[in-house]
């Protein structure tokens, strides 16, 4: 499979990518990792008639700590975070994320702030931002602006990125300590999109009632879902089973999964009850000082 | 559409050519190049058929335009037999039948090679995670990881 002609630029820095952005109009796409991008030309679902390719930008390929964030350059790649100890010691919702996405080669290519710029909800990364309250910087002629997760993807295959702005950083804030996530996926086979996945990550007091908790669905609705009513439910609670499980329920009866190849409407909807009661246990483990 | 020229190193080999922006880095590779050794299977990068290593980095060929490896430097297949010897992975497919049809074998032996240059006593289950994204119809893949394991003894006794 051929995708159609385009022509192509190689910007060296930001400035000179926002300019191509400005002057080429909407008939521009980014290239990064291309994992989603490349697939999608080659079967002529998107022809974009010029391609500005973002890895020759020095600079960007950053997973660093600083001013309380967990910061993420737009070039980092999926493997960068697998092997990344401030993620592995920090983040585990974000290092199991990662490990699950597509497949080794898959990940040695494709981009983390990619997954999110994509706007696809059977991307696993938009649920674990939403479960983080992670924060996307987009870089355009006006500077840098920063956007809410939640407020970053408006609907099916869109984000809410101005056409001449570039996705150039995640800033995910530093977890408090006796705080724990987890991310569970189905998947048919390696490298399968989500048949359902639920990120969860939470915070507890000293006597281990919930300060905090976040839970992002995963292809489950036309957009990521931010589960708020089990996000509320959870918080100000001892977590018991009998409480995780109400939390569950309240998961699944956020979610708006469709039937389709991967299984019906009702399995999908039952397979979020399950895997947000797996993740909240594992997260729980994991804030009590567990792996 | 106006071609572009790259410069790249294949094998150890400098090439420069001038090529459309479109053209994917198997085909280059394949037919540019005439390096068949890297193969072309579903084309919709599940299989890693075409897997070749870039900088280090073993991606799938068929999900990289060429014009990306501009400045890089590949190993495909044919890279992998020095002097007429062949690379302790070829010489782990050969003594352990890590195949039958061998369409699969040079990607599984690119991701091989990767892979055995960050970890080079792995477990069998790190191996079958590695290959996790090659996919092979013959073997059942228990004689693969016997390859890697052999290669990586070999490697280790080498010193490598």
């Amino acid at each position: 499979m051929i995708p159609r002609s385009f022509e192509y630029f190689s910007p060296r820095t930001l400035d000179e990518a926002v300019a191509l952005l400005q002057k080429l109009g909407p008939e521009a796409k980014l290239l990064s990792g291309g994992q989603s991008l490349i697939p999608m030309m080659k079967l002529r679902l998107v022809s974009p008639e010029y391609i500005v390719d973002l890895n020759r930008i020095p600079g960007l390929d950053y997973v660093s700590e600083s001013d309380g964030h967990l910061k993420i350059g737009a070039l980092v790649r999926e493997h960068q975070l697998e092997s990344s100890e401030i993620v592995q010691t920090k983040f585990p919702v974000l290092a199991d994320t990662a490990k699950v996405i597509a497949d080794p080669l898959v990940r040695s290519q494709a981009t983390v702030c990619g997954n999110l710029a994509h706007g696809d909800p059977a991307n696993d990364h938009p649920a674990t931002m939403l479960a983080l309250g992670a924060t996307v910087v987009a870089t355009g002629p006006k500077g840098r602006r920063e956007i809410a997760i939640e407020d970053f993807f408006p609907g099916l295959f869109t984000t809410s990125l101005e056409p001449e702005e570039i996705l150039t950083e995640i800033k995910i804030p530093l977890p408090p300590p006796r705080s724990g996530g987890a991310y569970l996926k189905i998947e048919r086979k390696v490298g399968d999109y989500a048949t359902a996945g639920v990120a969860v990550q939470l915070t507890l007091d000293g006597s281990g009632v919930c300060q905090r908790a976040g839970v992002g669905l995963t292809n489950v609705g036309m957009t990521p879902i931010k589960a708020k009513q089990a996000e509320t439910f959870l918080t100000g609670k001892q977590l018991d089973e009998a409480t995780i499980q109400q939390a569950a329920e309240l998961a699944a009866s956020e979610s708006a999964p469709m039937d389709d190849i991967r299984g019906s409407a009702d399995y999908k909807r039952d397979l979020v009850r399950v895997l947000t009661g797996r993740a909240l246990n594992r997260a729980l483990d994991r804030a009590n000082g567990g792996a | 559409m106006d071609k572009v020229p790259i410069k790249l190193s294949v094998n150890g080999v400098e090439h420069s050519a001038e090529i459309e922006p479109r053209l994917l880095l198997v085909h280059f590779l394949r037919e540019n190049l005439g390096l068949t050794g890297t193969h072309i299977g579903c084309d919709t990068s599940h299989c890693g058929a075409c897997t070749v290593v870039v900088d280090g980095r073993a991606i799938k060929s068929c999900t990289a335009f060429a014009v990306q490896a501009d400045g890089r430097s590949i190993t495909t297949v044919e890279g992998l037999e020095q002097d007429g010897k062949l690379h302790p992975l070829q010489d782990g497919f050969f003594q352990e039948h890590g195949l039958q049809c061998g369409y699969c074998t040079p990607g599984m032996l690119m991701t091989g090679l990767a892979f055995l240059k960050t970890n080079n006593s792995p477990t069998d289950d790190e191996i079958r995670h590695a290959i996790s994204g090659n996919l092979c119809r013959c073997t059942g893949y228990v004689n693969i990881v016997k390859a890697y394991q052999y290669a990586a003894q070999k490697m280790r006794d080498g010193g490598e």
